[in-house]
């Protein structure tokens, strides 16, 4: 994979650089709602970038056969499809965990980001490079769904994947969890606070003003 | 002359112009027909484990709850005669079911004679249709019955919400609550789940002395000894709780054998 630097720029720029959530604000919709723990947030990050690299691969192969007019139907399709296994695989292996997550994992084949990527990059590009668009991807939304869903989970709960890092009142410690990080505002706001972070940190993914406020000059006596 | 070589005639399908209609249908054809086959397959495949670890899970929530309810775990160890036992009841008369078993309780379902269809005034749990046999367990000590574990379910704000809910001996106090299934929105509806709200429901009369329904998730904190606190945020699914408590302990539902066990039936 080294060996071609197309790939590993594929792979690396949706870490941080392009990321589908703070650049493009895809996909937030599940962001959001899954974040509450920390292992909630994996298992949905995991599903998700499964079945966009398995859709990816899928739309890429079978690319020059896809007839232009139906081409939003045949991808959705194959996500659906893909969603439904992974849905039904989480079930019966990981039970406890597809609970907590009820819908959401179904909600994927509606997620903005896959789409976009099936749409915009694996339809026009060979599945190599489809797969590591989408790998990248997958694991730039998998970043910022673990960093809300740590902070959400260490400072909601005092705990992080169920293990108690700070002793809470309840328990005789000194901790007192805010719950607003378990209500979905914290989400927005942690969310928020991120891509306001990023921008800080690279000025080029700051949009240009859509207007200019008039300059006006005071007037004088 | 026709050419029915298959490789030949897959051969001329793929070389067709994408826009051509023959290839628009043939490959919406293909596409459908492989997705179906792979979600069939992982359906039916994984079925038997899903349904293993949805008993496994009915069966730990029903411990859960046994041990849960105050001196429940006591009253298991002291009282040598204390059994629990499982009984298909028929729901229109109270009584326990005559032919029909544990065993073949999945089969008779499956036939919608055995089901009841409910008018808009009586589906207080908004599910339509009503079984009319179903899987109850009874706590027994001496002839009597001290716990009565039902089975509820009904339509939340997300979907459907499956419950056990426990009655006391006196058949006018809840002794416990704690939901086996559901997708309420997580954090908010989701917080169903949570021991410390189930705990809430222990000791919580449904009827008053005239024996009318009086049982309510209250909007925000309770203020008397028929309601249990509400969920912030989840209006929604309070409220289907409140409904589907209602329905379930009401005439429509397990009124006829609450009325049954009062007399002793059991």
């Amino acid at each position: 994979m080294a060996a071609d630097p197309r790939l590993r720029s594929a792979l690396i720029a949706p870490l941080v650089a392009k990321n589908p959530i703070t650049l493009q604000i895809l996909g937030i919709c599940s962001a959001l709602a899954v974040t509450t723990s920390l292992d909630t947030a994996l298992t949905m990050a995991v599903s998700l970038t499964v079945v966009l690299v398995l859709s990816s691969l899928i739309v890429s192969t079978i690319r020059r056969h896809i007839p232009g007019t139906i081409r939003l139907i045949v991808q959705i399709v194959i996500v659906a499809s893909l969603v439904i296994v992974i849905d039904q695989f989480l079930q019966a292996y990981f039970f406890d965990i597809s609970q907590r997550l009820s819908v959401f994992v179904a909600l994927i084949t509606t997620n903005c980001l896959v789409l976009g990527r099936t749409e915009s990059f694996a339809r026009s590009n060979p599945p190599l490079a489809s797969m590591a668009d989408a790998l990248g991807n997958g694991l730039g939304y998998s970043l910022v769904l673990v960093t809300i869903g740590a902070i959400r989970e260490l400072f909601g709960t005092g705990t992080l994947l169920g293990l108690q890092v700070f002793e809470t009142v309840d328990q005789g410690g000194w901790f007192t969890p805010l719950s607003l990080m378990l209500l979905a505002p914290s989400a927005f706001f942690l969310l928020g606070g991120l891509v306001w972070a990023v921008r800080s940190l690279l000025p080029e993914q700051a949009e240009a003003r859509e207007t200019t406020p008039p300059e006006v000059e005071e007037a004088r006596p | 002359m026709a050419d029915l070589n298959p490789i030949s005639a897959w051969r001329r399908l793929l070389v067709l112009p994408n826009e051509s209609r023959t290839k628009t249908l043939f490959v919406a054809f293909l596409t459908a027909v492989v997705c179906a086959v792979v979600v069939s397959a992982a359906t039916v495949i994984l079925r038997p484990i899903q349904a293993a670890n949805r008993a496994a899970e009915v069966q730990v929530r029903l411990e859960a709850l046994l041990t849960a309810i105050p001196g429940m775990a006591d009253l298991l160890d002291e009282a040598e005669d204390a059994t629990l036992v499982s009984v298909v009841v028929n729901l229109d008369t109270g009584h326990a079911a005559k032919d029909v078993t544990p065993e073949t309780l999945e089969t008779a379902l499956l036939d919608t004679a055995n089901w009841t269809a409910l008018t808009p005034e009586q589906d207080l749990a908004d599910i339509g249709n009503r079984p009319d046999f179903v899987r109850v367990y009874m706590l027994r000590e001496a002839d009597e019955v001290e716990l009565l574990v039902l089975p509820i379910f009904g339509a939340g704000y997300n979907g459907r919400i499956e419950a056990l809910i426990a009655l006391r001996g006196d058949m006018e106090t809840i002794a416990g609550m704690t939901v086996t299934d559901q997708s309420e929105t997580p954090g908010l509806g989701a917080r169903i789940e949570e021991p410390a709200w189930q705990a809430e429901f222990a000791g919580t009369r449904y009827v008053d002395d005239s024996g009318e329904m009086r049982f309510a998730v209250a909007h925000g904190p309770s203020t008397s000894d028929y309601e249990v606190d509400g969920i912030t945020g989840a209006t929604r699914t309070s409220n289907a709780m409140t409904r589907i408590v209602r329905f379930w302990l009401g005439p429509t539902g397990y009124g006829p054998l609450i009325e049954s066990v009062r007399d002793g039936e059991f």
